[in-house]
């Protein structure tokens, strides 16, 4: 340990920190941004189906489809995310042509990420009071007018809530797809931290995953809180 | 009857095994008031449910002029257009200003000119007194207000039937007669209305007819002034006894 400090240690500290950082956090971040829309844009409409399409929704959907949307979305949850990685390898080589590199660890984020996100989305729907939905009916409104203008609209702070989560988690199976040659602050802390013993810059490059899970949780509170119109004082 | 507006024949209603409504029959004709009372589980509720095609119904046949209304045919949307309804528990979209919360279905369901409807909104926030309310959130209203709301919401379709399923039942004492007095001066208006409620003296006042359901079957009606002061049957005779005070001292 007591070299951890020592002048020699913390100059090539710095001298990574200045050269690979600042890419790495550029690459987490775009990385998070991305997976977690594609994950959403998959997720969202599989979430709204969940809710919509059970036998006494607004949209009864067959029942064998309802069973198959809930087997994959279960079975895709149960995966292990690193396991899932080397899984999709076939599909990620379908769509973005090759399996290493920073672009390529979007595909198996998003495998990941979306049945996740549709859980999510079904509880946040679930939330919604079923008068209110009812209303929405007696009033002559379609399923699709009822998802899209009193549905959705209706959850925007339970659904800001939850993406939330989702963005904070897909945070963290970024890092984790250092080890298949995804880029950013995992790659760093695997690089230098694991393979090489650089305790301090893994360390910082942990502190750094920490500080964007705080800013991401944060902005996303108060995005909730705002558009939240039952609360009191405003 | 020529000016029938709302037909219901031999309905049917149960749920799991348990008759609701047992060949139920009712004729309305345009601009008549109706009352229906009747002791809790006795069918009310899901009477007027049925009547918007929210519950699917066993048998029997409910006709909106000449169109049948049932619940799982593909022109029920169109139907539910033409009957309003308004809940006990009012039921506004907590996240729309009550004047959204009004133009919502007139302006997407029904493709109405935005402004139009504005405008009637407007008016008719007015003619209820809350027209200062029009850009507050359900949450800064009362009960009183929320329902009135939740009444103009139903009125800006232009129903030709308006529903009122216990709108009273959950507001504090001083706030049912602002909802009442609304109610009363639609009836005036000439719109045909079907009203559950335990608001004895209301029923009077408001309706041309009172009907009293028991167990799904309508087992008495008449025009209110006989109906309350003379009731005919022992069940109707006992139910009225109940809002009565009078003997206890």
């Amino acid at each position: 340990m007591g070299d951890l400090f020592s002048q020699e240690v913390l100059q090539e500290t710095w001298d990574i920190v200045i050269n690979d950082m600042p890419l790495a956090l550029w690459e987490t971040f775009y990385v998070t941004v991305l997976a977690t829309l594609f994950a959403v844009i998959i997720g969202l409409p599989l979430g709204v189906l969940l809710v919509v399409g059970e036998k006494d929704g607004i949209l009864p959907l067959p029942k064998p489809f309802m069973g198959f949307l809930n087997v994959l979305i279960n079975v895709l949850r149960s995966v292990p995310f690193l396991i899932l990685m080397i899984l999709v390898f076939p599909l990620t080589r379908l769509i973005v042509g090759t399996i290493v590199g920073t672009t390529a660890s979007i595909v198996p984020l998003v495998i990941a990420a979306f049945p996740f996100v549709a859980r999510l989305v079904e509880s946040s729907l679930r939330e919604i009071n079923p008068n209110i939905i009812e209303a929405a009916q007696s009033m002559g409104a379609s399923p699709f007018r009822i998802i899209t203008k009193v549905m959705i609209p209706e959850s925007v702070p339970s659904l800001i809530s939850n993406v939330t989560i989702a963005v904070t988690t897909v945070l963290g199976y970024t890092a984790m797809s250092g080890i298949i040659g995804g880029g950013g602050l995992g790659k760093i802390a695997i690089n230098y931290g694991y393979y090489r013993y650089k305790y301090l810059v893994m360390l910082i490059a942990v502190v750094i995953l920490v500080l964007l899970v705080q800013l991401f949780q944060s902005v996303g509170t108060r995005l909730a809180k705002s558009t939240d119109k039952r609360l009191k004082s405003k | 009857m020529a000016n029938t507006l709302l037909k219901i024949e031999h309905l049917t209603k149960s749920y799991d095994g348990n008759v609701i409504l047992k060949d139920f029959n009712l004729s309305v004709r345009k601009g008549e008031v109706i009352v229906i009372i009747g002791p809790s589980g006795c069918g009310k509720s899901t009477l007027l449910r049925c009547i918007n095609g929210l519950e699917p119904i066993q048998s029997g046949v409910i006709k909106l002029d000449d169109e049948i209304i049932d619940s799982k045919s593909k022109t029920i949307t169109k139907l539910r257009q033409r009957v309003g309804m308004v809940f006990q528990s009012y039921d506004l979209f907590p996240h729309k200003t009550v004047l959204q919360n009004i133009i919502l279905a007139p302006t997407l369901v029904q493709k109405r000119d935005k402004k139009e409807a504005v405008a009637e909104a407007e008016q008719l926030l007015d003619k209820v007194g809350l027209s200062d309310k029009k850009d507050s959130y359900p949450r800064q209203l009362s009960g009183g207000q929320k329902q009135r709301v939740a009444i103009v919401r139903a009125l800006c379709m232009h129903p030709e039937v308006m529903l009122f399923d216990e709108v009273t039942a959950a507001l504090d004492p001083e706030m049912v007669r602002e909802v009442l007095d609304t109610m009363l001066e639609l009836a005036r208006q000439g719109s045909t209305m079907l009203i559950v409620t335990h608001e004895m003296e209301f029923a009077k006042a408001v309706s041309d007819r009172v009907i009293f359901l028991d167990n799904g079957e309508i087992v008495e009606e008449g025009a209110p002034h006989t109906f309350f002061n003379h009731p005919k049957t022992e069940r109707a005779q006992k139910f009225l006894h109940t809002f009565e005070f009078e003997h206890i001292k």
